[in-house]
Parts: structure tokens; C-alpha cells; sequence
């Protein structure tokens, strides 16, 4: 039974060990994916730690030519576009992720619906390791 | 549910400013701020003494990044005279000043101030494009900006939600863009003073000038569509869906309604405010509207016990075309699904039904973010009042407008109505 606390930095240390994970209320079911120390729904708050399985679909994008520094540091610009997007878990959460594996210059060809899988890109940064929580098409 | 809200003690507006907006090289907050108070002052009918002014509001999001100074509150009160009487600076996003209204609401309708001033300023053009949308994208929910979103990136995924919910596409979203740009050559302290046919031809001309081959635009759309004249930002937003950076400031005068008619015959009064809170894009229940708006507006329709039909014109927050779309249903102007239809019909224009940022909306009017909610309060004023010349709504016995004023990805947002009686 993981004992981490419920909050973004252990989130991120899971993204790291590949596990997208939130947390559920035992009270009342409720989940949160990023997990919250607070069970928003109920208020009893005994939470405990649930894995994902990695499956969804995705229900939001965006293909983004201009991005921040740290975007453009990675390679991506106005000709190398990234893509960001929403996704929906086949548990029901939510989750902010970076699109992989598809064509950020034919958006067209990228769909709300489609089914992706969970990807994990990790980089080495000055502050240690750090992931970035991904999909790809399933 | 909202709870039916009132205030203690009835505010009215007597005085409004604004700078012009635009991007000032050489021209910093406090130069902005100053042009934005000396016009307030002088569009008090019957004259204040600034001395009389017992507390100062002041909206900034992020100047902090953007010229790496804070504490905006007694700085601006040094500026205009204010000192030692209190200067409280609000952050509310791209809401900041709309807060700094309510709280200047709050403190008049409790009895505890006459008169107060608010107002809201950003300078935001000393910065490059990217470093802007970095600065800005600190007002994303976490996970967002984690995982690459910036503002536009947040909207053009609000976007391909709507789209794929209600059918609309692209060419809806372009409607918004040619209406805003052609209310804006009638704002004289707009940022782009030129409609989208002018600019087409402007760009015809330039091209031909250096002799390159000048592609056929068959129509405004037709030159929208061509992604070298308007190009990807964060697809499906383009450049000429996203708002500008800018400079600029605006403030208003407020005081007890008891009191309104000794600055002028023709106060503006307040008749509803609202302000909600909200989740970002993974948290909320439904990507095609902002929970915070709606309860925004709940609270000042029940506030002021006025319907979406009574209002007569209305600003909202246009920084991305989808987001004007999304908040005309969110106030309740059309039904949820049906906004893209009325602006394709031309509800939306100066001369429709419903006319929608007459000002040009922040895709032209400008967006200096903390100067913006106020700004937008500044124009349903100037309409109310009759002194919004060439862009005046022609409706007869126009009383009732509104501004709706968005920060962050909806985490902040407000809803105003004024009233004329």
C-alpha cells in the first residue's frame, strides 16, 4: 500500500516510476486524477492511491506553433508544432497530457474520440528527472 | 445555485478613463495609468477633488513578470496623489480589475468609504511574443501549462470540444473576427483600427508593391482561410483569432448613490455584479462552457432581478474568438449550441439584435490584461451615457448593458450590468 502523501509532487514522482495515478475517496468513490488530499465530493477525505490503466480517448486538443521557451528549447516552432490535449480515462478522470505520435502540422487528421494510450516522456533536466505525462493512438 | 444577493447601499459610477491601448515603447505603466486619471477626471460632469477619494483599487496580473516590479497599489497611488490613503492592488488573471470594481462596490455599499477609485493597468509590450504567452500561461491551471498549454492552446482545445459537441467549425469562429474588426475603426483608442477587408487589401498592396504574386482573396473568409496571411498560433487558433499584447489602463469613479447626483445628472448605476471561480479544462464537467460565468451571471441577474432579454448590448471577453462564442451562451443570450448560428446570422453586430463588444473587444480594442475588465465597463458606460459617437448602438432608450470579464482558464471570471435611469 503506497503511504504518499495525496498531492502533485507525488503525482509527479509516480509520472517518473511510469504510473499515472489519483486518488480515491473510500467514503464515497469519488476519483481525482491529479489526486487531491481533500475529497471534494464528501469531505470524509480517506483517500487511497489507484493506478490507472492507461487508456482513454481524447476529448480536446490543440496543435501549438508558438509555445514557451521551453517548448522552443525542446525543438518545436512555428514549422515543428506540438500537440496538447485533453484527455478521458476509461476510469471517467480527466487529465492534461502531451498528444505523441501524431501530425501537429495536419490537425485534420488528429480527432476528438480517438483512442490513445499512455506514454511517458522523461527528460533530464538541471533539478533531476522529470516526466511529462503523455498519449499516443491506441 | 447562486444565493439572491443585494448590496447595503447603492453605487453609481460618476467618472471613467481610459489611455489609449496599444504597444507603447516608450511609454511605461504609470504613463498609461496617468492618461487613463486625467481623462476620469475630466469627465466628471460637475468636477471632483481627487483629494476626496477615500481608497484606491487597483487590477494587475503580472507585471511582476512582464517588467519585474510589484506592489503596484502605492505605486499608482504615489502617481496620482493618493498618498497616505490605502491602495489595495487585485489579481485576478486577465479578471484583475473587475475585481478591483467589485471591491470598490463592496467597500461603498458597506458604508465604509464615499468614494473610491478603480482601476486596473498592465505593460506588457517590453516582452517578446513568447516570453508573453510564458507570462501569461502562469495563470493556467498547473497541470496545463505542465504539459505545454499555453492561453491560446487552452482555447483552440475549448475550441475542437465545441466543435465536435455542436457542429460548428472554423468559418463560425471567423464571424466573430470580421464583426469585432469592423466595430473597432470606430474606436478611436482601439489597438488595430482596420477592418479585415482593409487589411486584406493593405496586404494585397504590400505584396504586389515588392512584387510578389498577390494570392486572389475572393472575400474577408477567403483571406482567413489562407494560413500564410493568417497563420497557426495554437490550431484552431489562428492569429486573427487571438487578441494582441498590449499596453493601456482605465479607471472609474464610484460613490454612494446617495450622493451620485453631485457629480453628475447622468450617473451610471450598478444594478448587478457577479463573480464565479472555476476548475481548469480536466476538472470541469463540460469543455463548451465555464462554470464560473454562469454563476456570475446567476448572481447578478438575481442581484439586479433583470433577464438576458433586458440586456441591450453587452462587452464580453473575447480573448480568443471561441471564448466570445462560449460566453453569449454562458450569459444566456442565446441558448448553449445555437451562439455560432446568431453571429452567422449577424446578431452580434453594431446594428443586430444583441450587438457584442461594440469596443472592438480585446481582439482589437487591445488587452492589457489587468486593464481590461474596467476597460470594458469604461465602453457600456460610454455607450449608457450616449458618447460612444460613430460605434453608439442604435437602439432607442438604451439603459440596461453589460461586461463579462474572464481570467486564467476560466478560473476567475465576472459579470456586470449597469443601469441608466
Amino acid at each position: 500500500m503506497e503511504q504518499r502523501p495525496f498531492s502533485d509532487i507525488s503525482y509527479e514522482q509516480f509520472l517518473n516510476e511510469e504510473k499515472l495515478m489519483g486518488s480515491k475517496c473510500k467514503a464515497c468513490d469519488a476519483l481525482f486524477v491529479p489526486p487531491k488530499p481533500i475529497c471534494t465530493k464528501c469531505y470524509k477525505s480517506d483517500m487511497e492511491w489507484v493506478e490507472m490503466r492507461g487508456k482513454g480517448k481524447l476529448s480536446a486538443f490543440t496543435c501549438i506553433a508558438i509555445g514557451p521557451p521551453s517548448m522552443i528549447a525542446e525543438g518545436y516552432n512555428r514549422k515543428n508544432p506540438y500537440v496538447s490535449g485533453v484527455v478521458e480515462l476509461e476510469e471517467g478522470a480527466r487529465v492534461d497530457a502531451r498528444i505523441d505520435e501524431v501530425d501537429g502540422n495536419n490537425p485534420e487528421s488528429i480527432k476528438v474520440g480517438m483512442p490513445l494510450a499512455v506514454k511517458f516522456l522523461h527528460k533530464e533536466g538541471e533539478e533531476g528527472a522529470k516526466t511529462t505525462l503523455a498519449f499516443k493512438p491506441a | 445555485m447562486a444565493k439572491r444577493r443585494k448590496l447595503g447601499r447603492g453605487v453609481a459610477i460618476v467618472g471613467a478613463g481610459m489611455s489609449k491601448f496599444g504597444m507603447f515603447r516608450d511609454r511605461d505603466t504609470k504613463d498609461v495609468f496617468a492618461e487613463a486619471f486625467n481623462e476620469m477626471l475630466a469627465s466628471v460632469d460637475k468636477g471632483v477633488d481627487p483629494k476626496e477619494i477615500d481608497a484606491l483599487y487597483v487590477g494587475n496580473f503580472t507585471n511582476d513578470f512582464f517588467v519585474h516590479q510589484s506592489h503596484w497599489g502605492p505605486i499608482v497611488s504615489d502617481l496620482i496623489g493618493h498618498v497616505p490613503r490605502p491602495a489595495t492592488r487585485t489579481e485576478g488573471a486577465c479578471a484583475s480589475s473587475a475585481l478591483a470594481f467589485r471591491e470598490g462596490v463592496f467597500a461603498i455599499a458597506s458604508g465604509f468609504y464615499d468614494m473610491v477609485l478603480v482601476g486596473g493597468v498592465e505593460e506588457m509590450s517590453k516582452r517578446t511574443t513568447e516570453e508573453v504567452a510564458e507570462g501569461l500561461a502562469l495563470a493556467t491551471v498547473p497541470y496545463e501549462g505542465k504539459v505545454g498549454f499555453t492561453f491560446p492552446g487552452v482555447f483552440g482545445a475549448v475550441a475542437t470540444a465545441y466543435f465536435a459537441k455542436y457542429g460548428a467549425n472554423r468559418e463560425h469562429l471567423m464571424d466573430i473576427t470580421i464583426k469585432s474588426h469592423n466595430n473597432a475603426p470606430l474606436n478611436p483608442k482601439a489597438q488595430f483600427k482596420l477592418s479585415i477587408r482593409d487589411l486584406m487589401n493593405a496586404k494585397a498592396a504590400s505584396l504586389e508593391k515588392k512584387g510578389i504574386p498577390v494570392p486572389e482573396w475572393k472575400d474577408e473568409k477567403d483571406f482567413l482561410r489562407d494560413p500564410k496571411a493568417n497563420p497557426v498560433v495554437a490550431w484552431p487558433m489562428h492569429l486573427y483569432d487571438c487578441c494582441p499584447i498590449s499596453d493601456g489602463a482605465s479607471c472609474m469613479l464610484l460613490v454612494g448613490e446617495d450622493m451620485a447626483k453631485n457629480f453628475t445628472d447622468d450617473p451610471i448605476y450598478v444594478a448587478g455584479i457577479g463573480q464565479g471561480s472555476g476548475r481548469g479544462l480536466h476538472a470541469c464537467d463540460d469543455m463548451t462552457y465555464f462554470e464560473a460565468t454562469r454563476y456570475a451571471a446567476e448572481e447578478a441577474y438575481g442581484m439586479s432581478g433583470l433577464k438576458p432579454e433586458d440586456i441591450q448590448f453587452s462587452e464580453v471577453h473575447d480573448c480568443f474568438s471561441i471564448a466570445e462564442l462560449i460566453h453569449i451562451e454562458d450569459l444566456g443570450f442565446f441558448k448553449p449550441g445555437q451562439g455560432f448560428k446568431a453571429v452567422e446570422e449577424g446578431a452580434t453586430r453594431l446594428d443586430g439584435p444583441m450587438p457584442v463588444n461594440t469596443s472592438g473587444g480585446l481582439k482589437c480594442k487591445g488587452h492589457p490584461v489587468g486593464a481590461t475588465g474596467i476597460s470594458q465597463l469604461y465602453e457600456v458606460w460610454t455607450q449608457l451615457r450616449g458618447k460612444a459617437d460613430k460605434r453608439q448602438v442604435p437602439k432607442k432608450d438604451l439603459r440596461i448593458g453589460a461586461a463579462h470579464n474572464l481570467g486564467g482558464t476560466g478560473g476567475t471570471c465576472t459579470f456586470t450590468i449597469l443601469e441608466r435611469r
